[in-house]
């Protein structure tokens, strides 16, 4: 057996990757054809590189299948509920910062807090007859956040994709998600609500806290964490 | 935890103890159409409620409770008066660490009466205490009747008075927007700045420059509001007296005996609560008339804030302290309004928890 660690098996996120351990003499590598999501580790005894979908990577770490694992933090907090029983954070890794925010219409000039989001809410109701929708996939995070501020008579309406687009569509009325440069906000007349985001997010090196170490995993965690100056 | 068989069995005593008292016997789905139970508790019922989904009947949740599916068949065919029980499980998540169990039998009772509003409450406590009287609970009763009269009595605008009882039953909110209208708190960051903006400008043509008109929300809505800002400025503060009179109703916390007292004295100052006090004055005699100890009942001027709930006057819950409550209930009135398409009857009732009862007998 050895430690295995979840990485992105593509994109920005898994370049990023490989370059942060490649620089902390670790060399992550896929390996076979480019469609393979095969990969080798040099530089540190004991560990294996398991590629796959940074989505997975929570609840792989959560069930203990993997031993450590490089995902974003909006998508721990909003996977696993009891996140940090099950998941230890070793290290912020310093890209691919987001952050998961609640945007309206530009013209909606009135509107520039949760405050007014949740008084356009009660008006929205009394108008149009049904709850102010908000398109988004953390219907975890959205939840809790608006909850916390007291904002009442809106609904979570799912979208997995293109959620910039669901207003202009007519599915809803304000979105949730997460932004990096605000680009795509900005194009589709959209404007994020002031105060804190909903959270802020970055690709992190978590930890399981669930899965079972042999002795020499224990060793090559010891060397791997050394590696790492952590 | 007890085990399944002695809770059933506690649940048909009480059950039948109900039916004793003269309710009917009745029985609702397991399933509930979700969009009901998601427009009367919004997006809070989806973290708590369990939903399943079905290709051809939609969104449906287990169960929640069970007082909905009740009032919904009272107001389409049910018989006046009417005293109903009923016993089954309910579904609800749990929040993490609390150790709750998110599968329980609920029993409960629930009378829909006009007659006299005030003993309907006290025949449903004075019931409850009965069943409850070998178990070592402590009592409390609270009225949030005497709390709307005080948001309605409020020196204050339409507008805020309507806020202000949007979010009666998230204590936190309301706390915050009442010190915000009393001049005690800011307003939200910008919103001055936002104001000062407008002086002197046409709204109308604000909204057209901001961006261009997207989604269901239209440039009039956002117009209507920037003016209701504006409105909203020039609204003196809620004076002092009255804040303290709220701020004095919430924190009230003594024996049932001696809030009637309180709550008269609260009056003086307040006159606006003076018929919603005599009200649970009202209720405290009717209580004592069946012969409840209203010294040993405690009386909470928050009880019954949750936003789970709809309760709009007599509230009551009887539990071991810092527990969850065995049993807990009050009056639903604009409940009835909200389900019965256009009619409406006053109505009280409860729920018991037969595992925990068993749990705090034991």
């Amino acid at each position: 057996m050895s430690l295995k660690l979840g990485v992105p098996s593509k994109g920005r996120l898994m370049e990023d990757t490989f370059a942060w351990f490649g620089a902390r003499g670790i060399t992550l590598e896929r390996t076979g054809s480019d469609r393979e999501y095969a990969g080798a580790v040099s530089g540190a005894q004991g560990v294996e590189l398991i590629l796959m979908s940074a989505g997975e990577i929570p609840r792989e770490l959560a069930a203990g299948r993997i031993d450590l694992g490089v995902t974003g933090t909006d998508l721990v907090r909003e996977k696993i509920a009891l996140w940090p029983e099950q998941i230890e954070t070793l290290v912020e890794l310093g890209f691919g910062f987001a952050d998961l925010i609640i945007a309206v219409p530009r013209f909606w000039a009135d509107v520039s807090t949760l405050d007014d989001l949740d008084a356009v809410a009660a008006s929205f109701r009394a108008k149009h007859g049904f709850r102010l929708r908000i398109a988004t996939k953390y219907h975890r995070l959205v939840r809790e956040h608006l909850k916390e501020a007291g904002v009442a008579d809106y609904q979570l309406v799912d979208s997995q994709g293109a959620t910039e687009g669901t207003i202009k569509n007519g599915t809803a009325e304000a979105v949730a998600d997460i932004t990096s440069t605000g680009a795509t906000l900005e194009a589709n007349h959209l404007k994020v609500l002031g105060g804190d985001p909903v959270l802020k997010s970055q690709a992190t090196l978590f930890a399981s806290k669930t899965s079972e170490l042999s002795g020499d995993d224990r060793t090559a965690l010891v060397g791997l964490k050394a590696k790492l100056g952590l | 935890m007890p085990a399944k068989s002695d809770i059933k069995a506690e649940a048909a005593r009480l059950f039948s103890a109900f039916q004793l008292a003269g309710a009917m016997p009745v029985e609702t789905d397991l399933l509930q159409p979700s969009d009901l139970l998601l427009d009367l508790y919004g997006e809070d019922i989806r973290a708590r409620a369990y939903v399943t989904s079905d290709a051809i009947r939609g969104e449906q949740m287990l169960r929640p409770d069970f007082t909905v599916p009740i009032v919904q068949s009272h107001m389409k065919d049910g018989a006046e008066p009417a005293r109903y029980t009923y016993m089954g499980d309910v579904f609800r998540k749990q929040d993490a660490g609390t150790g709750r169990a998110s599968e329980y039998m609920q029993v409960g009772y629930e009378v829909f009466d006009r007659a006299d509003p005030a003993a309907a409450d006290a025949e449903v406590f004075a019931l409850f205490a009965d069943v409850l009287k070998d178990a070592p609970l402590q009592a409390s009763v609270g009225d949030i009747g005497i709390l709307i009269a005080a948001v309605q009595g409020l020196t204050t605008s339409d507008r805020r008075r309507a806020a202000l009882m949007r979010h009666i039953w998230r204590p936190k909110r309301f706390r915050a927007l009442l010190d915000r209208f009393a001049g005690r708190a800011d307003m939200p960051p910008g919103r001055v700045e936002l104001i000062g903006a407008l002086e002197g400008l046409d709204v109308d043509q604000i909204v057209q420059g901001a961006g261009p008109e997207i989604g269901l929300r239209s440039a009039p809505e956002v117009s209507a509001r920037l003016n209701a800002l504006r409105e909203d400025m020039q609204v003196g503060p809620i004076p002092a007296e009255e804040l303290d009179a709220v701020s004095a109703l919430l924190a009230l916390s003594t024996s049932a005996e001696r809030a009637a007292g309180e709550l008269a004295d609260i009056a003086t100052r307040f006159g606006a609560i003076k018929s919603a006090a005599q009200g649970f004055a009202q209720r405290l005699n009717a209580l004592k008339a069946r012969g409840v100890d209203v010294g040993a009942v405690a009386y909470e001027g928050s009880y019954g804030r949750t936003s789970m709930e709809y309760y709009d006057g007599f509230v009551f819950g009887f539990a071991v302290n810092g527990s969850a409550p065995v049993a807990s209930g009050g009056r639903y009135d604009a409940l009835t309004r909200v389900l019965g398409q256009g009619r409406e009857i006053p109505a009280v009732g409860g729920v018991i928890r037969p595992e925990l009862l068993l749990e705090v007998r034991s």
